[in-house]
């Protein structure tokens, strides 16, 4: 990226003041290197956002974006409906809900390592990854609708985890307004054999040990110590999520010279918030977002069986659960007084700071965990969001390390069996049904996710609370 | 030049392009490139038919669609194609897609397609007389 056009605000933080026809600047969170190794496009798509009506502060960009769909992945824009604002399908994605969380085990390195062979292949098996793979849950019409209302409690009530769990997850499991009515057929079609499936490409299941703490104060409060076992699932709401995203991207393309909307880019499909088609997205990408942590819920479960057969002192206790491709209607201080905002995270974690009224009291004094997926070589990261993100960026932060190389260009440079013998060497045990799969998704296909993670503390978005390292890693 | 597809760069996902004489044969070749971002289309058998039908408003709608709803009958039939036959009537399109079952053994796929996006989205005729059909897809 062209940074010559960015004000400098401090280290970490830049603008694109209004120009044209943004009604907001463009806020970018990344060190120098970050921002020049950032792709021109995902500035582009970030000032376009800008010119979306009823945006509010600013058009904001986290510091692993890239080119994107309409929105830049790790685009942040919040909306009021009051002043004419609007819901963009684009502006949350394919993959709905999609998001990571991460489960205590109580195990020390010491006490899996003779196990994590037998582990690895366990998980490989017991947990249905990868195209054309189907899981064993199969839901009639009603137990979808009641799925699609109750999320991770549901899922909760049919035995699929405790309640302890729920209080550890956003929206407390269960986001509320959720329409399965406006889930057309068809998406409820694409998910009927995909409950508690894992998915693909940069989905995964990971074991890992906590290999450093950054904030021993924070890392207590979130229960982690160096040397301890963690399990973090990625992935997201699965068919019916990607056919939600299909479907109103289309039909807000359609409609959007009906509600007077001139779209600089199809992808930035949108539809007034207070216009029937925008309550209609609302009400099935809530379902989607039930759907995504029913799907992680479920997922939970089986991991805690496998556990319970080869490891039966572990416990596996819920850390947190973040989705980062939503839009929900938060309250923000805006300009001295609080507005009610539709507030798109497109690849962004929601980083609620310390005290916040929607964490448990748990987790109230050291603000709420946000979990950032590295790649399967380099390692995860646990932070935590700060009072100060309220105020940059809607209370957001990064979501991952960002694709470095495409897809193609990845396997080109790599072949899959020996990214996973390199791997295995450093005692990462690597299960996938595909080996160009596994060089795909090669470590170095992805950015430097502690360049990342350095970047959002130094801006401000969130703490750095520990650093986690994969030692056994299901891809789909 | 024969009718061909080839994949070209996005950083995050993968773009698909199918060039060919006429536009339902770039639509055709397109979803053959679609078939290689999950696997090697040489090792699908066309063992079965499958009818697809889509319409849209303009050309470039009607390929996002006709790629999307090949995405929708290999999520739900849990099959993969090895070959496209396409007819484009205006704005509507009919065609089968052929192939089998998913078998994880013998395909060895690497990676689910969630759909087809707006993204560098291009149908058109070029100087050579040839067809472009492309758009990137979001994996």
């Amino acid at each position: 990226m062209d940074i010559r056009k960015l004000e400098r605000l401090d280290r970490c933080r830049w603008q694109l003041p209004c120009s044209g026809a943004m009604r907001v600047p463009v806020r970018l969170y990344a060190d120098e290197g970050l921002l020049r190794d950032m792709d021109e496009h995902a500035l582009e798509q970030a000032v376009q956002v800008a010119t979306l009506p009823g945006i509010v502060g600013a058009s904001h960009v986290m510091p692993d974006a890239h080119w994107g769909y309409g929105f830049p992945i790790g685009g942040v824009a919040a909306f009021d409906a009051d002043a004419g604002g609007v819901v963009s399908a684009g502006g949350v994605g394919f993959d709905v809900s999609c998001g990571v969380r991460c489960l205590h085990t109580g195990l020390t390195r010491a006490q899996l390592a003779p196990l994590q062979q037998r582990l690895a292949d366990a998980l490989y098996k017991h947990i249905p990854a990868g195209l054309g793979s189907t899981g064993a849950i199969r839901l009639n019409a009603t137990e979808m609708d009641a799925m699609l209302a109750g999320g991770a409690d549901w899922a909760v009530a049919q035995g699929w985890g405790e309640a302890a769990d729920l209080e550890r997850i956003e929206e407390h499991g269960r986001m509320l307004h959720a329409k399965p009515r406006f889930v057309s057929e068809q998406a409820k079609k694409r998910q009927r054999d995909e409950m508690g499936t894992l998915g693909s490409g940069n989905h995964y299941l990971e074991v890992q040990q906590v290999g450093e703490v950054f904030d021993p104060q924070l890392a207590a409060g979130f229960g982690l110590k160096v040397g301890d076992i963690v399990v973090m699932i990625h992935c997201g709401s699965r068919g019916l999520g990607h056919q939600i995203g299909t479907e109103f991207l289309r039909r807000m393309v359609d409609d959007a010279p009906r509600h007077g909307l001139t779209l600089p880019d199809r992808e930035l499909a949108c539809a007034p918030i207070a216009s029937d088609l925008g309550q209609e997205y609302l009400g099935a990408m809530r379902a989607a977002i039930n759907c995504a942590l029913a799907n992680r819920q479920i997922l939970t479960h089986l991991v805690r069986e496998v556990f319970a057969t080869l490891l039966p002192a572990a416990r596996l206790a819920l850390l947190y659960d973040v989705s980062h491709n939503t839009c929900k209607v938060e309250t923000h201080v805006v300009d001295g007084r609080p507005r009610q905002l539709h507030v798109h995270r497109k690849g962004a974690t929601r980083a609620f700071g310390p005290g916040h009224p929607e964490l448990s009291p748990a987790l109230r004094p050291f603000g709420q965990p946000v979990l950032i997926g590295g790649s399967m070589g380099t390692g995860s990261y646990v932070l935590a969001g700060t009072a100060a993100s309220e105020a940059l960026a809607f209370s957001s932060a990064c979501h991952g390390a960002g694709r470095a190389m495409s897809r193609h260009q990845a396997t080109k440079t790599w072949s899959g069996r020996a990214v996973q013998d390199e791997l295995a060497q450093r005692g990462i045990l690597v299960r996938s049904p595909s080996l160009r799969g596994i060089a795909e998704e090669a470590p170095g296909a992805y950015k430097d996710v502690s360049a990342v993670v350095d970047a959002a503390e130094a801006a401000g978005l969130a703490r750095k609370v520990a650093r986690v390292e994969p030692l056994v890693c299901v891809k789909g | 030049m024969n009718d061909h597809w080839e994949h070209f760069e996005h950083r995050a996902d993968i773009g698909v392009r199918g060039i060919a004489a006429s536009e339902a044969g770039a639509f055709e070749q397109a979803a053959l490139a679609l078939t290689a971002v999950v696997c090697d289309p040489a090792a699908v058998v066309p063992r079965e038919a499958v009818p697809i039908a889509c319409d849209a408003a303009d050309d470039e709608g009607l390929f996002v669609a006709w790629l999307n709803a090949v995405v929708y009958e290999m999520a739900v039939r849990r099959m993969l194609f090895a070959r496209y036959r396409v007819r484009i009537d205006g704005r509507h399109l009919a065609a089968t897609a052929e192939g089998e079952a998913i078998d994880t053994a013998r395909h060895h796929p690497v990676v689910e397609v969630k759909g087809a996006t707006y993204t560098a989205l291009r149908v058109g005729r070029g100087d050579d007389g040839l067809w472009t059909a492309q758009t990137v897809v979001d994996v």
